[in-house]
């Protein structure tokens, strides 16, 4: 149970999970980051695809390739110093939101729930660099690190049946767009026309793990 | 050369074996619910082992064939008819312009696939024709759609006829034993609860899809909350939220999930919880170890890849 990180599993026949950490914090993003880049460039054998999380990557292989055994002795090499490893700047993306009004229909809550203006949300939620930990729940949503703890609202009591593709949200102390309409709890504070995920054109994501992203505020009919 | 849908399916969709490579960005793999019946269709036809068949699952389906084609129907639950003639599964036959093929929803399964020699050629997204209806890959095909299949050639003509024999086809039944790797939280539950998970029988409920097996029975306990950090998830993994009833993902699973993760189910014995149907039929699960599993899954391809009878060898008739 107290094993130290890293420490690796068999998930299934076909994965192992490689575990850095277990938290939610820009260290163990980073580390994520270092072993990514590293897999990027060893191309083990057998190795199909991996999924970084939070502070974790899941390895996923052809189980008719190699075994767990073996792809467990290369990835234990990749590991090494893994906490000094360097990682390259990551890609700048920048999301031409449009706050409030119909398209952010809870911006005006979230500003009562914090005593602040409408304003003030705005430019505390388009102030930092947010870093992309990881991507998962649909294609193209992005695990976002870095909303100013000011801004942490609960989700709605009652979910939308439709939030629009586009909308930004705040869940607790979690900020994110949605790249597909779906239902959804997310306070909608505003929205972009990006189009985060395209699957009948290359690339088919405008965000990867790792990218930073930043949210600057654009009026109706403006672009970025 | 295309097929017509006279009749729907409930979930009636294009698979081929998944679109990889994008799990990164939380795309879902897709492919087939039943890999080894899937594997199987493609194989009776001559067809490489990724190509796209037809899945129809949970009720009644009838095509109306367009075109001359070579054809084979592997799965469960199903009896299928050409031109009201009950035609074998697991067995490649030729179809011939304006016959009706009719897949009869029975007891004993929930899917079946028809592959078609060439492969079903529609549309591709990312690298793969697999329907993802989510993200607007594709629709289950309802009423009056048609798929274009590939033409018709010699060659294949000459595999109608080839079958593969019951020792190469997967043990369905409705009462199975589930191989299931442990891991990787075993230890965040209960080992009552452990025991409990591979000694008591679970069923499956009706809200089941190619997104998730939803188990009802026993409830399993944490020892301290069924939450985690997200992380990556593989088709099999059985998550159990904190009302400890598990979900197993299968082919349509969301890439990422934050519940605790009791163990896989092996991939050998994937086809077989497919093919459970929801409601009375009772599932146990055994514990299997990585290399016992991945032996297994080895042997089953391979018997795939072996086992097939020519039809009319002269040799066994002297």
């Amino acid at each position: 149970m107290c094993r130290p990180f890293p420490r690796l599993s068999p998930v299934g026949e076909s994965a192992v999970l490689v575990e850095l950490a277990d938290a939610i914090c820009s260290e163990a993003s980073r580390q994520v980051r270092v072993l990514d880049a590293r897999l990027r460039e060893s191309s083990l054998p057998g190795v199909i695809e991996w999924v970084p999380g939070y502070d974790s990557v899941l390895v996923h292989y052809d189980p008719l390739r190699t075994t767990y055994d073996e792809l467990h002795a290369l990835l234990e090499n990749c590991l090494i110093r893994l906490t000094t490893g360097g990682v390259r700047t990551p890609k700048q993306v920048t999301i031409a939101v449009r706050y409030g009004g119909e398209d952010g229909p809870d911006l005006a809550h979230v500003a009562s729930y914090h005593g602040l203006t409408e304003a003030e949300v705005i430019r505390r939620h388009t102030a930092p660099v947010y870093q992309v930990a990881m991507m998962g729940f649909t294609p193209g949503f992005a695990y976002l690190i870095g909303l100013d703890s000011s801004l942490n609202t609960p989700r709605l009591a009652t979910p939308r049946t439709l939030v629009p593709a586009g909308s930004v949200g705040i869940a607790g102390g979690q900020t994110g767009i949605y790249p597909l309409d779906s239902p959804g709890g997310w306070q909608l504070i505003g929205r972009t026309a990006c189009k985060l995920f395209n699957p009948d054109q290359a690339p088919f994501f405008l965000i990867s793990p790792g990218d930073a992203v930043r949210f600057v505020a654009v009026e109706n009919g403006e672009r970025s | 050369m295309t097929v017509l849908v006279e009749e729907a399916a409930l979930l009636m969709t294009v698979q081929d074996w998944g679109r990889h490579g994008y799990q990164r960005y939380g795309m879902p793999e897709s492919g087939p619910m039943d890999w080894w019946a899937f594997r199987s269709a493609n194989h009776l036809v001559g067809n490489q082992p990724d190509c796209a068949c037809l899945e129809m699952g949970f009720s009644t389906a009838e095509l109306v064939v367009g075109s001359e084609a070579l054809m084979a129907v592997c799965g469960a639950g199903f009896q299928v008819y050409l031109n009201d003639n009950p035609a074998p599964l697991w067995m490649a036959f030729m179809a011939k312009q304006g016959d009706r093929l009719r897949f009869e929803k029975v007891l004993g399964g929930n899917w079946v696939y028809l592959a078609v020699s060439g492969g079903i050629q529609s549309s591709a997204w990312m690298g793969s024709r697999s329907v993802y209806p989510r993200a607007g890959l594709g629709m289950s095909l309802i009423v009056g759609d048609s798929l274009p299949l590939a033409a018709c050639t010699a060659q294949a003509r000459l595999l109608a006829g080839r079958s593969l024999p019951v020792s190469a086809q997967p043990a369905y039944q409705q009462d199975s034993y589930i191989g299931v790797i442990p891991g990787p939280h075993q230890e965040r539950f209960t080992d009552r609860s452990v025991e409990v998970f591979f000694g008591q029988p679970f069923t499956l409920s009706t809200r089941s899809d190619r997104m998730g097996y939803r188990l009802l029975g026993p409830a399993l306990s944490h020892q301290d909350g069924a939450d985690i950090i997200s992380q990556g998830m593989v088709t099999g993994q059985i998550q159990v939220p904190a009302d400890g009833q598990p979900i197993v993902m299968m082919p349509d699973h969301p890439t990422t999930g934050g519940y605790t993760c009791l163990g896989t189910v092996a991939k050998v014995s994937l086809p077989l919880l497919a093919q459970t149907q929801p409601g009375e039929a009772q599932l146990r699960f055994h514990r299997i170890e990585v290399g016992d599993a991945q032996k297994a899954l080895g042997e089953a391809l391979q018997a795939i890849e072996s086992a097939i009878i020519e039809e009319e060898d002269p040799w066994l008739f002297l």
